[in-house]
């Protein structure tokens, strides 16, 4: 069901543990979904230079964490909160459509972490979606979406 | 770590099982020269007959039946469905109430569910941390408004096998009829309807080496049972459509295969399973087995893995040649884990990490030997990529 080049971004991930001197923090999902991601940035005059992550959940998470760190190194802050999950699943050559919604998790984690970096320097943070597994249309008992 | 298959070690026989040789040839006739419609009068048809005949008798004995109660079915689903919708129409005016158990297949649990919004209501009833019901819940869930019991023999995840006889002496006791979902218990265990208590027993081909798309229901003379597929007199005129008599023969071949030595395979396949479990247990640390320590299927190993995902963990076995399952959402699509894990009382964390093997007739030491092996390695490398991993476990990378 996956693409080849899902599964060889699963089966070896890059930039995967922490980074003891990160500029910036971020967590996304929850363990009652199934999958939670923690991504560390190191920032340098706006550019992400370092980014790690550590990942629970299934290959289309793994995978899209791994391809989201990638695409960001680089990328001042403003173009990294820009990445869309359709970037990340376009890179991956496509996800299966019920594994969509796996890859917010790495968007959402990445918003977190910029945010985190703006509270750090004294800055509001920005207006982020839900980092819900299943974008709050209500999956689970945690999700914002069910009251 | 080399992720190129080496070969191919299927362990999901809960899922399905391959047809045995003994099976292919027992039908192979009936796909050539023996293609005559079994209701047809001219003596041509005679073979189709007698192969779905000798195949009801085949079922029969293996269950501890008459073959006049034996009926065959497209599968277990609609066997499951056949009893209990068929036992709420035919009983109505006796009473609305079933009872069942939180853990059946969804066979059983979607159509309980379509029969609550046709205005029957139903008991699911919860199970302890093995996955046991208790026969006294069970008699202490019946009113004078239940018509029918049912709990499955044996479940296809965890594989924790039911007190039956009790929870079918509980049903009697009351008056009330009993289903039995025996799908993954045929060929694991004896059956015997009388000695168990049932009234009403499904079963599949395609879970013990037989053909996929064949079924049978077992209803005991006399039961109540509304017909669910209308059309023409076949099966007594309980269950119309012309008979998959390719699939009938294998169906019957396999069961007598699969019941002419249960105590023997049970023997082999059992001593697999525990050196399995006490070797996944012994290695990989933060990790539980599912199920019942002994009132469990021979062939059923299910674990839980903390920390880690269970379509991860799917595929990275997948990459090294091992077919397995989960109870995890993410390898179905939905959203909440498997309902029977969550009834043991797993956290959903722990549900998400689960994984099971399901020993089969072709598998070998060796097979066990591999994924104690493999196992050990992939865990170790999803936890290593897992931010829920504590320190103490999060073992270093081999080389
Ligand atoms: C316990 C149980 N009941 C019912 C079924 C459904 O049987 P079938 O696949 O023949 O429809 C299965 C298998 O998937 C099962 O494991
Ligand atoms: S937060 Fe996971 S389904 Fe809603």
């Amino acid at each position: 069901m996956y693409t080849e080049k899902v599964i060889e971004e699963f089966t070896n991930p890059k930039n995967v543990g922490e980074l003891a001197d990160a500029d910036a923090v971020g967590e996304a999902g929850n363990p009652t979904c199934g999958d939670i991601m923690k991504i560390y940035l190191k920032v340098e005059s706006d550019r992400i230079v370092d980014a790690r992550f550590q990942t629970f959940g299934c290959a289309a998470a793994i995978a899209s964490s791994s391809m989201a760190t990638r695409m960001i190194l680089g990328m001042t802050i403003a173009e990294a909160w820009n990445l869309s999950n359709a970037d990340v699943v376009d890179a991956l050559g496509g996800l299966p459509e019920p594994k969509v919604h796996c890859s917010l998790l790495a968007r959402d984690a990445i918003r977190a972490a910029i945010d985190d970096f703006r509270t750090r320097g004294g800055l509001e943070p920005l207006e982020r979606g839900s980092d819900c597994c299943c974008s709050g249309e209500g999956g689970c008992d945690s999700c914002p979406g069910n009251d | 770590m080399n992720d190129q298959v080496e070969r191919t070690l299927y362990m999901d026989h809960a899922a399905t099982t391959f047809m045995k040789p003994e099976v292919v040839a027992a039908m192979a006739p009936y796909l050539s020269e023996h293609f005559g419609n079994p209701s047809s009068l001219y003596r041509y048809s005679g073979e189709s007959r007698s192969g779905v005949e000798t195949a009801r008798g085949q079922v029969a004995t293996a269950v501890g039946a008459n073959r006049e109660e034996i009926f065959f079915t497209s599968g277990g689903t609609e066997a499951d469905n056949w009893a209990i919708k068929g036992v709420a129409f035919a009983n109505r005016e006796r009473g609305n109430h079933i009872v069942t158990s939180a853990i059946e297949h969804h066979a059983v649990l979607h159509t309980c569910e379509w029969l609550e919004k046709q205005g029957f209501s139903v008991t699911y009833l919860p199970v302890d941390e093995f996955g046991r019901v208790d026969p006294v819940a069970v008699e202490a869930a019946i009113t004078d408004e239940t018509i029918l019991v049912s709990v499955m023999t044996a479940n296809n995840e965890i594989g924790t096998v039911q007190p039956v006889a009790e929870i079918g002496r509980a049903a009697h006791d009351h008056g009330v009829l009993f289903h039995t979902d025996a799908v993954q218990a045929i060929g694991a265990m004896p059956i015997d309807v009388d000695a168990m208590n049932i009234d009403l027993l499904s079963l599949s081909g395609h879970k013990f080496y037989g053909p996929k798309g064949t079924g049978a229901l077992y209803i005991r003379q006399g039961t109540r049972v509304e017909t669910l597929i209308h059309g023409g007199g076949q099966e007594h005129r309980r269950r119309a459509g012309t008979e998959n008599v390719p699939g009938i023969v294998g169906l019957g071949r396999a069961i007598e295969l699969a019941t002419a030595d249960i105590e023997g395979h049970n023997r082999r396949i059992a001593a697999m399973r525990d050196r399995l479990i006490r070797g996944i247990l012994g290695s990989i640390p933060d990790c539980r087995l599912n199920g019942h320590p002994t009132e469990r299927l021979p062939n059923n190993a299910n674990f839980s893995f903390r920390y880690v995902e269970g379509e991860s963990i799917l595929l990275l076995l997948d990459g090294r040649g091992i077919c397995a399952s989960t109870g995890s959402a993410c390898s179905s699509g939905s959203s909440e884990p498997s309902h029977v894990l969550l009834a043991t009382g797993l956290s959903h964390e722990e549900a998400h990490g689960s994984l099971r093997l399901t020993l089969g007739d072709a598998n070998t030491e060796d097979d066990v030997d591999y994924v104690l092996e493999v196992l050990p390695e992939v865990i170790g490398r999803l936890r290593r990529i897992s931010p829920l991993t504590p320190a103490r476990t999060r073992m270093p990378e081999a080389e």
